[in-house]
Order: C-alpha cells, then structure tokens, then sequence
C-alpha cells in the first residue's frame, strides 16, 4: 500500500507583508489579504501547486507539514 | 517557522529580511537557495559576495560563506577568493546599479576573463536603497528621484553587455518566472566560467510608484506581460521586440577558464625549471 503523504498550506503571519503577490496568483483562489495579511480562506480549493510559495518574496507562506497533523 | 529550505539555507536570526513589502529581491534570493538545494552543494562549499544596495543585503540572510563588499566591487573581492581557493563555488549577487554603473568595469573583466563565478544581477531598474535615483536600466523616459521630467538615458541591456564582453553563461528570467529562474541559475552555477543571470525584479516602492505603475501584483502582472521568451523573439520583428523583456537563455558556450588557465602557467613554469 502507498503511503500517501500530503502538505497543505502554512501561513507565517509574523512575516507576511501583506504585498498580494500569493493571492493575485493563486490558480485556484485559495487566498485573500484580511487586515494587511494573508489569510487561507478557501482550503479545500488549494491544489499544493506550490507557485505562492516560490513567488512570496517573505518566505511567509509554504507547503509543510502532513494533511491530518493538527 | 518556515520552510525546511528556509531553515536549512538563511540564517533564521535575520529574519524577516527588510525588504519592502512587494519587493521581488526576497523570490530572486530564494531562486538561488533553491538552484544550489538542487545541485545538492554543501553550504560550506559555497561562497557568496555582493557589493552594495538592496540586491546586496542578501548576503546578510544567506547561511553560506558570505561576504558583503565594497559599491560595484563584489566582483573583485570574488575573483580574489576563486584564486585563493578555486574549489569554491563563488556566487556574486549585485544590482543594476552595483553591475553596471560603479562596478560596470569589474564586470566586464570578469565577463573577459571567463573566471568560474555565477554572478546574478537583480535588476530592478533603479537605485532603491538610496532613494529612486535612476540607474543604467532604467528606461528610457522613466521616472526618478535624479530624472523628475524622465530620463534621456538609454539603457544598457545587461545580458548583450555580458555576452559581448565574453561571460560564457548568459540568460535573464524574472521574478514573475521563478521556476525559469531557477533552471536558468543551476545552469549557471554547472558552467564551468562566467555566468551572468539577469533576474528582472521589482520595485513597487521607488520605480513603481513614481512611474505609476502600480502595486507590487500590478508590477508582476507587468513582468508576465512583457516577457517574451528568446525563441519566439527570434522570429519577431524589432519593433515588435520594444520594451519587451526576453527571457531564456541568451549565450551558452565553451571558452577556456581563467583560475584553470593560471594553473596551466604555474604547471607550465614548474615544468620549465626542471
């Protein structure tokens, strides 16, 4: 049997900046700016492309971890 | 918390970095860290120089040898360490300003001589650490700080400059085009010479906002739109080519190195004194 291991989406607000440049890209509008930073507001939608996390200049925001760890 | 690339490659105590929001200089420094995690080099095998400016604060972040260096002269004080210890691998990161203006006669030498270093220019057209003066990049009629009524200068195209001046390793991508950049940086770091990439980058804060492009997205949007891979601009005419930006790769070939060169002497000497 596969194991399957998967990532999801992790947000550092602490150093976001709120520039846009994750949610103006997202393919699947996962993401929106909310009081200066990013905010994952559509989960389900995200498809671990990767693409915010390879153009956010504040590294602030990744694929990581495993989908069930809480 | 961040990334495992981040944790591994920066130094975790300088971060965040204070680039502006929307500044690309932080996608461009991370298109290095991930062409070097690709090739699997050994942090300490590395070592990184800059010179003086935004582009030039990277070094302070990167968890690598680093060296943070005099205006425009990170390629000298690189060329010192290659001869020193070729078995380094020596990355230069520099601005337009750095490059082209105060170091612009380094970098031609560097580009002549074929000394194994992969030098990439974050090319942002403008100085924006001391203010938004403009630089050899930025286009003509633009905006600036030292340009209120626009510029009349016309631009130096940083990869014709290092191509003709005989760097071996030519390309430009862009922030917007990261995964490009990468791939265009890993086959700089492989060539064994000069390598220049050109990673057009943005400055939302100085060129942005004075020319009224807009934000840091409207900048990328610009970036997407502009960019026209070297391929098909080989088959347009030039005045469809006009401030457009191409990306790819521009020079690939093979020419003798330079520290390879110097052992050649030294060899050829010891030989001669038997």
């Amino acid at each position: 049997m596969n194991k399957k291991v998967s990532t999801k989406v992790i947000v550092n607000k602490a150093w976001c900046k709120g520039c846009g440049i994750c949610v103006a890209f997202c393919p699947t509008n996962v993401l929106e700016i909310k009081d200066g930073k990013v905010e994952i507001v559509n989960p389900e939608a995200c498809t671990r492309c990767g693409l915010c996390e390879l153009r956010c200049p504040d590294f602030a925001i990744y694929l990581g971890g495993e989908e069930d760890e809480k | 918390m961040a990334s495992n690339l981040v944790e591994k490659y920066y130094r975790m105590d300088k971060l965040p970095h204070i680039w502006c929001a929307g500044c690309t200089h932080g996608t461009s420094m991370n298109a290095v860290v991930r062409a070097i995690d690709k090739l699997g080099y050994n942090q300490d095998e590395v070592c990184i120089v800059s010179g003086i400016g935004c582009s030039s604060r990277a070094t302070g972040y990167m968890d690598f040898n680093t060296l943070h260096t005099t205006h425009g002269r990170a390629l000298a004080f690189a060329t010192g360490i290659k001869m020193a210890n070729p078995k380094l691998k020596v990355i230069v990161i520099t601005g337009d300003g750095d490059a082209t203006a105060i170091g612009g006669n380094h970098f031609i030498h560097a580009c002549r001589r074929n000394i194994d270093i992969t030098t990439i220019v974050f090319n942002n057209n403008i100085y924006g650490m001391t203010g938004g003066q403009y630089s050899p990049t930025t286009p003509t009629s633009s905006l600036g700080t030292t340009a209120p009524y626009g510029n009349i200068d016309p631009v130096f195209n940083i990869c014709n400059v290092a191509a003709a001046a005989g760097a071996t390793y030519v390309a430009r991508g862009t922030a917007y085009h990261t995964q490009a950049l990468i791939n265009s940086i890993v086959k700089g770091l492989e060539n064994k010479g000069f390598s220049v990439i050109e990673a057009v980058s943005d400055c939302p804060t100085y060129f942005g906002r004075r020319n009224k492009i807009g934000d840091a997205v409207e900048m990328m949007k610009r970036l997407k739109e502009l960019s026209v891979n070297v391929k098909a601009a080989e088959k347009l005419p030039p005045e469809k080519l006009e401030g457009k930006i191409i990306i790819g790769e521009i020079k690939n070939e093979t020419r003798p190195e330079y520290t390879d060169e110097y052992q050649n002497l030294i060899d050829r000497l010891k030989e001669e004194e038997k």
